[in-house]
């Protein structure tokens, strides 16, 4: 598949031989503007059924805006964003319904609950395993809590405070509350950042088996390495411009994502692996948070 | 001896329902980061509702629910039509409507009922229990703790064993992460409102019994003993409300008791003072972040 110009974008599609029912995720000229900055400017992409595809581009690129445009949180100007064929609904609290769960760069933990608690939230609200997800209502929610976070090896910390955990296992446990709905679209932004070389693989490790098992992966991330390995597609933006879309290698190798973006961070991909804008500050703002 | 025994029983009574108050207060503010100086007003206006219901059918009991009920329905009608339309991210507008509110419920509660007291009978005996020649707590005072621990302990298993209490954490701590996690964050605050509403009017209809009387102003000191509480708790911390109330409450009761009536107010804003000055967020919310 040769990869895609948005002079005249297309809407990129899923790789062929996947499914041919709804996309799982489609994005269709999205145009998003705050005043007079035009953050997304006809973007356009799908994601598919068990598909996991990446959006990367420099920081201000609009790839944060694109999650929140399909969250709910801000209006779009024009275009449309539909879930399984289906428009997507206007408000974040029905996400969950819908069928989508998403983490944050922030985090987004309650502080003095315990991990169990945090995760346990969505499932209160009684709306996951309603429309999009592909999991029955638990009747159990302390015991689907459980089970998520025994699948992502944190069992010994059920009854921490989230405040008192490590970073990482801070990450685990926002991974956890977006997987406990058992949603159809996981939304994650920089899962990655801030964590070492081992937590990353073991990232990785639970992408792949949450694709494997039926559900679409949408992912905003800043380490290179992390997302050729692991998306089957990815989308980059820059200046709230789809430049480019397709496998990972050939993205890789397209001149002007090169130029906008991978080549600025040659030498530092060399070094660690990381893409041009991740730097220290993004990592500290992650920290912070 | 026996004077001290006898002070710390009814100071402990008394301190219960400061502390059920300043748990009110402490919910609203958990909720909307509002603290609700009407809270005082509307609890008056649901004990008028609740001595107008015992004085049409002669049932303590009756009046008591109607109370509960008219402190809900006001939490409503206060957040819906009034708090809802102040601007968010800022409690100081929030304060000052409060202010406004208490000024139009305590005049027209002046228009209608007029300034006199309106004594409130108490549905229990209110001379003490005498235990080895000791005057003890009385009937009611007994009646007040058993309502205030009742209350407490429903409102802790709500909001740590249940469903909707997750969500009115959750909602609480950060709304727009609530929101993306599906938990209706308006719907939580609404009821936010109507439990510490409810909860003030409960407070305020326990303590009026034992007071001149009712009147449009019955529940100003009550207002600022539990503000005080609240204060010295921790204005986030449900434990900090309840042992703050039992600390005014005692204090308060031995001042009047050894000093005069005039020196326990004295006392109390003394006591708010030095915590503001060495722990300004409250004692038991200092404790809670350091734990966390």
């Amino acid at each position: 598949m040769m990869t895609t110009r948005s002079s005249a974008p297309p809407v990129p599609g899923p790789t062929p031989g996947t499914p041919t029912r709804p996309p799982c995720l489609e994005v269709d000229r999205l145009t998003v503007a705050f005043g007079g900055l035009t953050a997304l400017d006809d973007v356009s992409f799908t994601v598919g059924a068990g598909e996991t595809v990446a959006l990367i581009g420099p920081n201000g690129a609009g790839k944060t805006t694109v999650f929140n445009a399909v969250c709910g949180l801000v209006r779009p100007r024009g275009g449309s964003i539909r879930l399984g064929g289906r428009p997507a609904p206007g408000s974040p609290t029905r996400l969950v319904a819908a069928g989508v769960a998403r983490t944050l760069q922030g985090l987004g933990l309650f502080s003095g609950m315990t991990v169990l608690e945090n995760v346990m939230v969505p499932l209160a609200t009684g709306a996951a395993g309603t429309r999009g997800t592909h999991g029955d209502t638990p009747e159990d929610p302390e015991a689907a809590a459980r089970a998520t976070l025994d699948r992502l090896g944190l069992t010994s910390l059920v009854h921490r405070p989230v405040d008192a955990l490590s970073y990482p296992d801070r990450k685990q446990v926002a991974l956890a509350r977006a997987l406990v709905t058992r949603p159809s679209l996981l939304l994650l932004d920089e899962p990655a950042g801030g964590l070492g070389h081992d937590d990353i693989d073991r990232l990785a490790q639970t992408v792949r088996d949450v694709a494997a098992d039926g559900c679409s992966v949408l992912l905003v991330e800043h380490h290179v390495d992390f997302v050729m390995g692991l998306a089957d597609r990815v989308v980059v933006l820059d200046f709230g411009r789809v430049i480019a879309c397709g496998p990972p290698d050939e993205v890789r190798a397209d001149p002007a994502v090169e130029t906008a973006y991978l080549g600025v961070s040659a030498s530092r991909e060399g070094r660690d692996g990381l893409g041009p804008a991740v730097d220290g500050q993004s990592i500290s703002a992650e920290a912070a948070s | 001896m026996d004077r001290l025994v006898f002070l710390l029983a009814t100071g402990v009574a008394r301190g219960a329902v400061f502390a059920l108050f300043a748990l009110s207060l402490v919910i609203v503010w958990r909720a909307a980061r509002v603290v609700n100086f009407a809270q005082g007003a509307m609890a008056v206006v649901a004990v008028f509702v609740a001595f107008g219901v015992t004085a049409a059918t002669g049932s303590y009991w009756l009046g008591l629910g109607s109370a509960l009920l008219t402190g809900a329905v006001l939490g409503v009608v206060v957040e819906r039509g009034v708090m809802n339309h102040v601007p968010a991210g800022n409690p100081l507008p929030g304060m000052i409507v409060a202010i406004g509110l208490v000024m139009v419920l305590q005049s027209g509660l002046g228009m209608l009922f007029g300034p006199q007291h309106r004594p409130m009978a108490a549905p229990f005996d209110e001379r003490p229990f005498q235990v080895g020649g000791v005057p003890v707590l009385s009937p009611y005072d007994v009646f007040v703790l058993v309502v205030a621990v009742v209350v407490m302990g429903v409102l802790a298993l709500l909001f740590t064993r249940t469903s909707l209490g997750l969500q009115l954490r959750a909602s609480a701590f950060a709304p727009e992460v609530s929101r993306l996690l599906g938990v209706r964050v308006p719907r939580m605050l609404t009821i936010g409102w109507v439990l510490s509403s409810a909860v003030a009017a409960l407070a305020a209809l326990l303590l009026v019994p034992t007071e001149l009387g009712l009147n449009a102003h019955s529940a100003d000191m009550l207002f600022v003993h539990a503000f005080t509480v609240a204060v010295v708790g921790g204005l986030d911390s449900p434990v900090g409300a309840l042992l703050g109330g039992l600390v005014v409450g005692v204090l308060m009761t031995l001042v009047t008791g050894y000093l005069g009536a005039t020196v326990a107010p004295v006392a109390v804003l003394v006591l708010l003072a030095t915590v503001l000055l060495v722990r300004p967020a409250g004692i038991f919310a200092a404790i809670e972040a350091r734990q966390a």
